[in-house]
């Protein structure tokens, strides 16, 4: 036995990471395969994000100035699918190769040379997606939800679009796949399912919404491609379709969808606020309870993003019951962070600054879904820049706040080194006062009647407009600050203890920083 | 510039801008039974928000002050307790309970839509609406007008401001009468819009092949205004649409005046009689300004994005067939006009096109000609 584990040292000695580009394209490492899917992830944030100036500047004041109103709306449709499947979703995914594995005691994924697959199949996704801006006719435009029949008069970026989808589609199906034969296979003796950390656990849970609502949207995307060039008729009323079954289709992945983008963040913010209340976190099992049922009502809230299509009475009914009943699990789980707080050790390095705006914000978005759900207010509020305002509060500073949250927090684990904590903050204030400049003012806007994806305004909705843009380019700027305190922290800095942050527990902390390229290749015994 | 310079000087400096409506905050109370409803549950669920907010946020802040390390704290090792995770659970659900039953019973009132004194049809064409009075036999187009047609170009260099009611404008407004009960059934030709008008307190989804039903009874006469508030490709930011409310007896005068312009129109223009190619050109250059130029250039020329050039070229001097074809039942790009104009107005916008933009034909279309193609 100790000849075997003698020999598996050995053998890691001569298995670093391999020279050059191709340590990158051969890669089965975890590791490596979570750093590349943040770097993507980063990438394809500057990319939207500079989408979302375009969008911004034009809204500055009233009068076209800037853009055709078609290249506008190809800006929107873009921003948001470059920010959901290249930013958010990447993201999520790159943390999980990285924590997962170390967080359950396992050497690496379950299947490792398909986390590879999954992973290089997302930059041919997105140069596919992002080569439609230079194709005659321009970028799709239609709205990311793709809605028929609109979005069949798209013109030479149509087949473009739909096969980018497919790919993002395929590369995270095959990630989910891949975290669940990992978790459900590969924890370390003695860590049962109740012991798993919170990340883990939200990670089983999306996984499994993945594997569900992906297929779907292949369904959709795929019926779409043959109504345009195959003559069906799917959603086409001419020819005995109909144009509100995609919205039924869609929205069936959508909102399992969005959840997908939120339940990875609640696990990143169970982390971080115990360690820094140092205080473990309060009621876990109704956290996992809390999740798993958020989850299961995702699949049956759908119709609420399409009031207005003219659903029966009773549909609307049971849409808005079961919209507004996901407040329960989701109060449930900000109480259970309050109460985690409460009576701790508190410090405010940067993950937790974030964790805390997370926390804040992330509720006052959930507030207004709450207020969205409530259907006879909801045909006034639908498709308005209230709405806007709404999901930006849960993505913005629900989900890429909280990624940011997890990128502070184990940065030193992965560079070994300390971030610069006096740029971390500043970027943390910049970020959360000018987010509320550039997203708050847009609540005021859809109230006041401003429809959304518009390029233009009646110049009543001028000043907040206004506000907004500023806000935004603020905004826009101080994630410049977050590039350079990762570039920084990567090329050097005060070395990292191997716990990094003093209230912090589990089997990642137990690794030296940075984190050898093969860990727990003999897995640890969890009491 | 300068207009821009004092607009920021305003934000900065947060002084009261002189159109108070500038800074409208909140939703907006509306003239129906159905907007106040709106409003009043939109009110009540904020102020749930806003004391659960305040409570939450306000344990958050006082644990975050007292409780950091800073100040001694020492870390408790409560972690869990059924009693207030059944207490959070259950309060919450009640909470929400008492929410459901008013807006369960306002949803019940907006789907009542039985009983309406009349009937209009609303159809989404991109990008402009149609109305159809059912029992009055009244319809027309209503697209945006064209003071903020030519100022919301790409460059008009013309200030918005200086445009009353700027893309809340449009040629033919929607007049009801106030009192009665209006049902509006929309649809739409192409692709999905919906119809939404926000003093009246709801929006419906226009969808080819749906007819939605909606209705209002609005109470005070006025103008109101909305939008179209779904996605409907390049100009769905320019489809305003406008309410004019008035007395029973000022709609009836309306439609009155309506019809008897109708007639007058009718009786001047008779589609079987032989037509001048002059006259055509004519009427045909009032076409082309009022139904092509939302996408076509003015003077015919190419117009990136949206319209191939009309100057020349086998599209506009090919064969006068496949011309009224393209005209009547569209292509991908070219939408189908054959149900939006009359074979008077066909005739004459492609005569007009095939002998303008330096184009010389020589030939007239006869709209008897076009009748043939119905």
């Amino acid at each position: 036995m100790s000849h075997a584990a003698a020999h598996a040292d050995h053998h890691d000695h001569h298995h670093g990471p391999a020279k050059g580009i191709g340590r990158w394209l051969y890669t089965t490492n975890h590791k490596d395969i979570g750093t590349m899917y943040m770097v993507f992830a980063l990438i394809m944030f500057f990319i939207g994000g500079a989408m979302a100036m375009v969008i911004r500047a034009e809204l500055f004041q009233p009068g076209l100035q800037l853009v055709d109103p078609q290249f506008f709306n190809s800006m929107t449709t873009m921003h948001a699918l470059v920010m959901i499947f290249g930013a958010v979703m990447p993201a999520f995914v790159g943390l999980a190769n990285w924590m997962v594995p170390v967080m359950i005691g396992a050497p690496d994924m379950a299947l490792p040379r398909l986390n590879n697959w999954s992973f290089w199949i997302m930059p041919f996704a997105f140069l596919l997606l992002l080569s439609t801006l230079f194709l005659p006719g321009g970028a799709p435009a239609g709205g990311w939800t793709m809605y028929a029949p609109l979005v069949l008069q798209t013109g030479e970026a149509f087949p473009f679009l739909i096969l980018a989808v497919h790919m993002m589609g395929i590369s995270s199906v095959l990630g989910a796949i891949n975290i669940i034969a990992t978790i459900f296979n590969m924890r370390a003796p003695g860590m049962t399912y109740m012991k798993l950390p919170l990340f883990v656990w939200t990670w089983i849970i999306t996984a499994f919404l993945l594997i569900t609502s992906i297929p779907v949207l292949a369904g959709a995307v795929t019926m779409l491609l043959t109504d345009k060039y195959f003559g069906t008729s799917f959603f086409n009323a001419a020819g005995g379709g109909d144009p509100v079954m995609f919205q039924h289709i869609f929205w069936f992945f959508g909102h399992p969808e969005v959840y997908i983008m939120i339940l990875p963040a609640f696990g990143i913010v169970s982390a971080i606020i115990p360690t820094f209340a140092r205080k473990p976190l309060f009621g876990y099992e109704s956290m996992v309870y809390a999740t798993a049922s958020i989850a299961f009502l995702s699949f049956i809230v759908w119709a609420h993003h399409m009031f207005t299509v003219g659903m029966p009475l009773a549909g609307e009914l049971f849409f808005m019951y079961t919209t507004v009943l996901i407040a329960v699990p989701t109060g449930v789980k900000v109480f259970n962070w309050v109460a985690t707080m409460w009576r701790g050790s508190m410090t405010f390095e940067t993950p937790m600054l974030f964790a805390l705006g997370f926390v804040v914000l992330f509720t006052i978005g959930g507030f207004s879904g709450l207020m969205l759900g409530v259907t006879p207010v909801d045909f006034q509020y639908h498709d308005t820049y209230f709405v806007v305002a709404h999901f930006h509060y849960v993505l913005v500073t629900g989900a890429v706040f909280s990624i940011m949250a997890a990128t502070y927090y184990w940065l030193p684990k992965w560079t070994g080194h300390m971030y610069d904590e006096r740029l971390g903050k500043l970027h943390f204030w910049s970020s959360v006062i000018t987010v509320n400049i550039l997203f708050f003012p847009q609540h005021f806007l859809g109230l006041a009647g401003m429809p959304r994806r518009i390029p233009d305004y009646a110049v009543q909705f001028t000043d907040f407009n206004m506000i907004s843009s500023i806000g935004g380019f603020a905004f826009g700027l101080s994630q410049l600050l977050f590039l350079a305190v990762v570039i920084k922290c990567a090329r050097g800095g005060e070395k990292a203890t191997d716990r990094v942050w003093e209230g912090a527990e589990g089997l990642e902390w137990t690794l030296p920083s940075p984190a050898p390229y093969h860990s727990f290749t003999t897995p640890p015994i969890v009491r | 510039m300068k207009s821009i310079l004092h607009r920021l000087s305003l934000i900065v400096g947060f002084l009261p801008t002189a159109a108070l409506a500038d800074w409208q905050l909140n939703l907006t109370r509306g003239v129906t039974s159905i907007s106040r409803n709106a409003y009043d549950l939109h009110m009540l669920v904020l102020w749930v928000c806003t004391i659960i907010g305040v409570v939450v946020f306000g344990v958050m802040f006082w644990s975050i002050f007292h409780h950091r390390k800073s100040r001694g704290a020492q870390a408790a090792h409560f972690h869990e307790s059924t009693t207030v995770e059944v207490i959070w659970t259950l309060v919450p659900f009640l909470i929400l309970v008492g929410l459901a039953v008013p807006a369960t019973r306002a949803l019940i009132h907006i789907e009542d839509a039985s009983d309406a004194d009349m009937s209009i049809l609303i159809t989404g064409y991109q990008w402009k609406w149609h109305y159809k009075y059912l029992e009055d036999d009244v319809e027309f187009f209503s697209k945006l007008d064209q003071d903020s047609n030519r100022a919301r170009m790409l460059g008009s260099g013309q200030d918005p401001a200086s445009v009353e009611n700027y893309l809340l404008e449009v040629d033919n407004p929607v007049v009801i009468p106030v009192g009665k009960k209006v049902r509006f059934l929309t649809t739409a030709n192409d692709v999905i819009h919906a119809w939404w008008v926000p003093a009246l307190g709801f929006k419906r989804d226009a969808i080819p092949g749906f007819v939605n039903e909606s209705w209002a009874l609005v109470e005070e006469p006025g103008i109101y205004r909305g939008q179209c508030a779904e996605l409907c490709g390049r100009d769905h930011g320019f489809m305003p649409i406008v309410v004019d409310a008035r007395p029973p007896e000022a709609y009836a005068a309306w439609v009155a005046e309506f019809k008897a312009k109708r007639a007058a129109v009718a009786q001047k223009q008779d589609p079987k009689r032989a037509w001048a190619r002059e006259e055509l050109v004519a009427h045909g250059a009032e076409v082309y300004a009022a139904r092509c130029s939302d996408c076509h250039a003015a003077d015919g020329s190419a117009v990136n994005g949206s319209a191939p050039s009309l100057a020349g070229g086998e599209i506009v001097l090919g064969a006068v067939d496949d011309l009224i074809d393209l005209v009547m039942f569209g292509t991908g790009e070219m939408h189908a006009f054959g149900g939006q104009l009359s074979d008077i107005d066909i005739a004459a916008v492609i005569t007009f096109a095939r002998n303008s933009f330096g184009n010389n034909a020589g030939d007239d279309l006869q709209p008897i000609k076009v009748a043939e193609f119905r």
